[in-house]
């Protein structure tokens, strides 16, 4: 999710395990202090954001946000335990501080005081309590119900929160900064998940789903040094030509992306800056490795070897992205595997795997759409013109947007799927690779990774946390059911009069969604 | 002067038309057996030229593997690239060929709809007619039926249909084909309608003759002037729809050419001034324009008009 | 003129069974779709424990002809029922969408009606000239194009940068109506050259195909303008057909925009039922089905009804 992850800038696992304000104070200052540093952020205007998805079935209750308009929404309105700052690291929001036990299972959380919502309510631990329940319990209807199950109870003293936690779990305040999770007023120990209130920095004017949103600013916001914007205008166009229109004539001041087919001819347009961020969003292509022929690792490696990544990012990332080497973690992130070898299309290794397996050709099915992500079918179409040259016959089967992640992917031995990837390395990994996780794509099941995985999760040594982490990455290359081709860059574009800080956050688009508290305009 | 030089060419792009047009009646006249002769002399210009296109589409479909340049599905050079002697109209989104893809479109693209529209006619005209015709139970039975069906817009029951029964070539014909053939029952019994009341049907029917004699001896030639019209226009509409399922992600299985998702895997490019996805859009217009200029030659000769 | 009367009320009756049957349809077609709403709802997201927890408060879990049974009875009482995904109440979602799809469909139909039959009259009149060939070929060529590119095209030419039209026809607030319109006329005017060649053509072709008739030539042979011919004396009898063709492309242009609404970013119904189609919202999904399906069967029964007054064999049926 983050391109430098949690210990990025020097600020140490145990320094997080503490969770002292002083240090995600200190980051939050300097990050403040390097943009006022590049220029002077002005009050004022209206900033008109175009964003590419947002339907008519979206909805108001947090466990049900998905795409990009809910959650720039999201930010836009309200506030977080904690905060992804622009480099990556985490940063005190409305929790001022908190602290770990020594086995990471209990942590004590202090929210701050007199902060106001748009309604006049003021926050209490209550209020914080009831949004997390909200996502909890056996009849949770939440999109974030499995990120919260850990959480076995939460206690009120005070301004504090304490919560108890199965099992012992570093990157906990990581967890509290999911989009899933705003703080929302509360009565009665219960939040209204359609409530329009929020302790943000705008407040909603007017929404209308599948179309557009207006915010105006929240006077009574308790950042001093945020949200410069007077108003904010959320504005759905799902068509990408309407899109980059839209932002040549001016009609908007920002695209939340562009198409990549032509992102070349757009960043010609007078006044307009085309803006990539590199993070840790991936497309991958994961095989069941429980079906045959992948369930033979040679088949997997053979398939892994007749892909020509750089092929794929030159064409369907139109360069706006770098290659992947099968494992979800991303060059910037802090344990990331330098020393493992990049793969690459070599169809007489291919052929080697292929032998290996006892076959001198394969006939596999690849189930595809655009859904699963941009440019998929065409990226299938690519790799089955490669792979034939290894004597692999990959025969690309389009399937219907309409219904594809409850039909297709996990159902289908060999699909497409993409990642917005996840803060920490631990959490990438056991969202998606540990066995029996409910989103294991691949149903891949490893012994020693899973042993790795939960020995990493509690190790405080940073050098073999670091070996422990290399090893997976290389067991997940080399043997995982995931193939991963590329990561793909965040690419929006603005209009010229629009500032942004030094650094673009990139665990989401829209400087992490915070767009309409971070920019402003010349 | 842009307006000067664009008339210049209009008028230029015209009269090539035009001319190839009669050389190609020319060429017919001289080749042809006698009995054609004759039909192909009363051809007007543009009636000439629709056949010629016609004929060349035909002969691109059938022989797409000779003469295009490069294999359909061969990746061959970078994307997008500009118009050269090797690749004479550059390449498409993928770096493919757009010249061979357009050659290779063409006998997909005209195969499918014209397998479309022939069914949908088939379907669509038969039973209109019928029921025109009896009337009473069966008119009402099935009118009702395409009622039903004609209520819900065919973008999103076609979208409804092929994400349920699988999107091959031969589900995307026969629910194309199914849909479209309710608005050519609609209006096959609206025109038969009208004839039915004439009394020479009521002298047909005095005179015994059975019922798909009356049809097909009685009704149908009097009803089809507006039934070819609407064949050409049908034809067209194929190739539309098969490009919006396409929008939907719905279209035919890549990496098969074909004209209607051509136009939408580069349609952006329009937004910059581009022509390149025009190309694939102005063969399908010519073939449409084409194929109605003789449509309504022939409607002429329906009409029994003489001048 | 009785007759008419009892046409009119049988049609009624039977538009609400046609009514009854595509809720039926549309209901079957949406169950038979792979997934449901919970698992739609939550996407990539979904874990088997919350799409259950998300049926049993739903109700999803009872069976098919429960579920159906309890929507029928709401709307016989004049209950469309709520939003599965926001819970908001069906008709409040509705109703602006559709003033805005009528909006549009009107505008583009004031347009392209006259428009087309004045096209089609004249090429009729001059059949064969060069009028009637530039005029057939330019509509042909405008609807051989699909939709999205005709806007794009549009969009291209007459907005961009500093262009006489915005390219979002969204409109926030309470607009004037010139502003609508102003707005609205990339929309509109794509509509319009996508309906007009087969109205054109339909009017044309219907008019040429009454001019062999002895009545015909006996009106020409009186030393009648050929204008006057034909609006007097083959129009009105070529009128069925026409009306036919013009009340289905009235239809269309409220049922079938989905696409020019997604181009310019305006706010209609045909955007609202496919994205309750993909995310198996029910109410939704039945509730435009049925605007969808009684705009149809009202157009149809107009046309019908002015087709059978057009002709009095059809009027005075034995």
């Amino acid at each position: 999710m983050t391109k430098t992850s949690l210990l990025s800038g020097g600020v140490s696992r145990r320094g997080v395990l503490k969770g002292a304000s002083a240090i995600g104070g200190a980051a939050l200052i300097s990050s403040m202090g390097a943009r006022k540093a590049q220029a002077q952020p002005t009050r004022g205007g209206t900033l008109r954001v175009a964003q590419a998805h947002g339907s008519t079935t979206d909805s108001m209750d947090p466990g049900s946000w998905e795409n990009d308009f809910t959650i720039l929404q999201a930010h836009t309105r309200n506030n977080y335990l904690t905060e992804i700052a622009p480099d990556g690291s985490l940063v005190p929001e409305l929790a001022e501080s908190w602290e770990a036990s020594a086995d990471a299972a209990t942590w004590t959380f202090t929210i701050r005081s007199g902060v106001q919502f748009h309604s006049g309510h003021i926050l209490t631990a209550e209020d914080v309590v009831a949004s997390l329940r909200h996502h909890m319990g056996e009849d949770s209807t939440s999109a974030a119900a499995p990120i919260v199950a850990p959480i076995t109870d939460m206690a009120v003293d005070g301004m504090n929160v304490i919560f108890t936690l199965a099992s012992g779990n570093a990157d906990f305040p990581f967890v509290l900064a999911d989009y899933h999770l705003p703080m929302l007023p509360s009565r009665d120990g219960e939040i209204d998940p359609m409530t329009m209130d929020g302790c943000g920095p705008y407040k909603i004017e007017e929404l209308e789903f599948g179309v557009g949103a207006t915010y105006s600013r929240h006077e009574g916001y308790w950042k001093s040094d945020a949200a410069y914007f007077d108003a904010v205008e959320q504005i759905v166009i799902h068509d990408a030509a309407a899109r980059q229109n839209a932002l040549i004539s001016g009609e908007v001041d920002y695209i939340d992306s562009a198409d990549l087919n032509t992102v070349h001819l757009l960043q010609r347009a007078p006044g307009v800056v085309v803006l990539s961020v590199t993070g840790n969003q991936h497309y991958g292509l994961p095989m069941d490795t429980r079906a045959a022929p992948f369930s033979d690792n040679n088949i997997r490696m053979a398939l892994k070897y007749a892909i020509d990544r750089q092929q794929l990012v030159d064409t369907i990332l139109n360069g706006y992205g770098a290659v992947g080497n099968d494992h979800p973690i991303g060059s910037g992130q802090l344990y990331y595997n330098t020393e493992l070898e990049q793969k690459a299309y070599d169809p007489d290794r291919a052929r080697y795997y292929l032998a290996q397996a006892g076959v001198d050709s394969l006939d596999v099915d690849i189930h595809l759409a655009d859904a699963a992500f941009a440019g998929a079918v065409d990226a299938g179409v690519l790799y089955s013109e490669t792979a034939a040259a290894a004597g692999i016959n990959i025969n690309v089967v389009r399937e219907p947007n309409d219904g594809y992640w409850s039909n297709v992917w996990m159902q289908l031995p060999w699909c497409g799927t993409y990642w917005g990837g996840r803060p920490t390395q631990d959490l990438m990994f056991s969202t998606a690779y540990e066995t029996g996780a409910p989103w294991n794509e691949t149903y891949w099941s490893h012994e020693r990774f899973n042993e790795l995985l939960l020995a990493a999760r509690a190790e405080l040594n940073e050098d073999l946390r670091r070996e422990m982490y290399f090893e997976m990455q290389q067991i997940c290359s080399d043997e995982g059911g995931a193939l991963i081709p590329m990561f793909a860059a965040y690419v929006g574009a603005h209009s010229d009069a629009l500032m942004h800080g030094e650094q673009v956050a990139s665990n989401w688009r829209n400087d992490g969604h915070r767009i309409a508290e971070r920019w402003w305009f010349a | 002067m842009g307006f000067l030089t664009g008339l210049f060419w209009f008028v230029a792009v015209i009269a090539a038309c035009m001319a190839a047009g009669w050389l190609f009646r020319t060429i017919a006249i001289a080749v042809t057996p006698k009995g054609v002769k004759k039909e192909l002399r009363t051809a007007p210009l543009t009636a000439s030229f629709g056949m010629m296109v016609i004929i060349i589409y035909i002969i691109v479909a059938v022989f797409a593997p000779l003469i295009a340049p490069f294999p359909e599905r061969m990746v061959v050079g970078p994307e997008y690239m500009p118009w050269d002697e090797t690749h004479l109209l550059g390449t498409d989104n993928l770096g493919r060929d757009m010249l061979s893809r357009l050659i290779f479109g063409a006998r997909n693209t005209v195969g499918i709809a014209f397998a479309t529209t022939a069914l949908a006619f088939l379907i669509g005209s038969i039973l209109g007619l019928l029921a025109a015709t009896v009337g009473g139970w069966l008119d009402q039975a099935l009118s009702r039926m395409v009622d039903v069906l004609m209520a819900i817009p065919a973008l999103i029951f076609s979208l409804l249909l092929l994400t349920i029964f699988g999107t091959s070539v031969i589900t995307l014909i026969i629910v194309i084909a199914v849909i479209d053939s309710t608005r050519v029952f609609r209006l096959a019994r609206s025109v038969a309608l009208n004839i039915v009341v004439m009394d020479y049907i009521e002298a047909a029917k005095l005179r015994g003759e059975g019922l798909w004699r009356l049809i097909t001896r009685e009704i149908l030639p009097n009803a089809m002037a507006p039934l070819v019209a609407e064949f050409g226009l049908r034809f067209c509409f194929v190739f539309l729809a098969i490009s919006a399922l396409s929008f939907l992600g719905l279209g035919l299985q890549p990496p098969m050419a074909d004209w209607g998702s051509m136009v939408k895997e580069n349609a952006t490019l329009i937004a910059f001034g581009d022509i390149t996805p025009l190309l694939p859009a102005v063969a399908i217009a010519l073939l449409t324009v084409s194929v109605n200029f003789v449509v309504d030659w022939q409607l002429h000769r329906a009409s029994g008009l003489k001048e | 003129m009785s007759h008419i009367w009892s046409m009119i009320a049988k049609r009624l009756a039977l538009g609400l069974l046609t009514l009854f049957i595509v809720s039926l349809l549309i209901f079957g077609a949406t169950e038979l779709l792979p997934g449901d709403f919970a698992e739609e709802f939550l996407g990539q997201a979904a874990t088997p424990e919350t799409v259950a927890a998300i049926r049993r408060e739903l109700g999803l879990d009872l069976p098919m002809h429960t579920r159906y049974i309890e929507w029928l009875t709401g709307v016989l009482q004049g209950d469309f029922g709520n939003s599965l995904s926001n819970r908001r109440p069906v008709i409040e979602l509705i109703s602006t969408r559709l003033g805005n799809t009528l909006f549009l469909a009107l505008y583009a139909a004031a347009i392209a009606v006259p428009l087309s039959l004045m096209l089609g009259i004249l090429a009729a009149l001059f059949r064969n000239s060069f009028f009637d060939r530039f005029s057939n070929a330019s509509a042909l060529t405008s609807i051989s194009f699909p939709e999205f590119f005709v806007a794009y095209i549009l969009i291209f030419w007459l907005a961009g940068r500093g262009g006489m039209f915005p390219s979002m026809a969204s409109f926030r607030g309470d607009p004037s109506m010139a502003e609508m319109l102003y707005r609205t006329f990339l929309p509109a005017l794509t509509l319009t050259l996508v309906v007009t060649a087969h109205m054109m053509r339909m009017t044309r072709a219907a008019i040429i195909n009454l001019l062999a008739s002895p009545y015909i030539e006996m009106a020409r042979l009186k030393g009648m303008k050929p204008m006057r011919v034909i609006v007097k004396h083959a129009l009105p009898n070529a009128l069925a057909p026409i009306i036919n063709v013009i009340a289905l492309n009235l239809a269309y242009l409220i049922t079938g925009v989905v696409v020019v609404e997604v181009v310019f970013v305006f706010p209609g119904l045909g955007q609202l039922m496919v994205d309750s189609v993909a995310a198996r919202d029910m109410p939704v999904v039945q509730a435009v089905a049925l605007i969808f399906a009684a705009a149809y069967v009202l157009l149809n029964l107009t046309a019908d009804v002015l087709a059978t007054l057009s002709n009095p064999r059809l009027v005075h049926r034995r």
